[in-house]
């Protein structure tokens, strides 16, 4: 425990930045110790993409009827216009309006 | 991979990349101004508010820090969570080591200081797609900094004016761009099988293992799938 009196809450801020620093840092310090061959480079690439998706899971399964379709409309739109703002606008204007009904 | 020269790291694609994630920004300082306005409430002054929001620049981390914070804050379990919530990163960060590991290391760490899911997101687009440079990650990077402190300002100040966010599917926009950023990419067998088993795994962690691993845990099940299933050769 420490307390936030007398100097406490700027160490406890200046701890949690370092750790989140080593977060953004990390990786590309420590993929520097691993030899790049075939496999790793698929491991990467295709890893990639499955981070988006995991983020992506628990906000899809705690949105409300109306974010899941907000995330379906920008998923048919991208899938067939490929552009992304206009797919995200879309996206937010249905969760507003269906909000709003 | 056929080109090897460093990315660019230019003023312009600097520039390039601030305005591209200038709009997504936006977005961000209305989490932001949630942030300032909740942080206010849990009794924090407003210059270690602002201080957490200029270090620390990782949102959900740090709403997660509220919840501890009092006269007395368990310092292991604060550190732990904020690392937890944020190991989310040294994911994104391996993703782009094919392209940074050929700049030197003094600009390879400094573009990664802002490093952030948006930013990570456009970039990494950007350098699969064949356009070598580091324009979203740092100049965008930068606009999500900007716009996170901003919005953690106007929190603080304005907090009672900030009406529900939800109402105007504010919640939505960083599910919506990650989402279009999935679909943006490259589109083969191998990297569909990848997000499905990636995205199941993701959704058992998330059901039945411990907070904040399901993203370790799906991108690890996603990475499988390309180590095992091979690209063919170019």
């Amino acid at each position: 425990m420490i307390a936030i009196e007398s100097g406490g809450a700027l160490l406890l801020i200046a701890l949690m930045a370092l750790v989140t620093l080593l977060t953004r840092l990390g990786g590309v310090l420590l993929m520097s110790f691993v030899p790049m061959g075939r496999r790793v480079e698929g491991f990467i690439n295709a890893m990639a993409g499955s981070v988006l998706v995991a983020v992506l899971v628990p906000v899809a399964v705690k949105a409300d009827a109306a974010g899941q379709l907000a995330l379906l409309s920008t998923a048919v739109l991208m899938l067939l216009y490929r552009r992304p703002m206009l797919a995200i606008a879309a996206g937010i204007l249905v969760a507003a309006v269906v909000r709003a009904v | 991979m056929s080109d090897h020269t460093a990315p660019e790291l230019s003023l312009a694609v600097f520039r390039q990349g601030f305005w591209r994630l200038l709009p997504i920004s936006l977005f961000v300082a209305v989490f932001g101004a949630a942030f300032g306005l909740a942080a206010a409430q849990a009794g924090l002054p407003g210059r270690e508010i602002l201080l957490m929001s200029a270090t620390v620049f990782a949102g959900t981390a740090q709403f997660a820090a509220l919840e501890m914070w009092g006269t007395e804050v368990p310092v292991l379990p604060l550190l732990a969570t904020t690392f937890a919530i944020n190991a989310r990163m040294l994911l994104m960060g391996a993703t782009l080591y094919p392209w940074m590991s050929r700049l030197p290391p003094g600009r390879r760490y400094a573009s990664l200081v802002v490093l952030s899911d948006a930013n990570w997101a456009m970039n990494l687009n950007d350098l699969q797609s064949g356009r070598n440079a580091l324009g979203a990650l740092v100049g965008g990077g930068f606009a999500l900094w900007l716009t996170w402190l901003a919005g953690t300002l106007a929190g603080m100040v304005f907090g009672s004016a900030i009406t529900d966010p939800q109402a105007l599917g504010v919640d939505m926009v960083m599910g919506c761009f990650m989402l279009s950023m999935v679909l943006a990419g490259r589109r083969t067998s191998r990297t569909v099988l990848a997000w499905v088993v990636g995205g199941m795994a993701a959704y058992a962690a998330y059901r039945w293992l411990p907070e904040n691993s399901h993203v370790l845990v799906g991108a690890l099940a996603g990475g499988l799938v390309g180590a095992l299933w091979l690209e063919d050769k170019a």
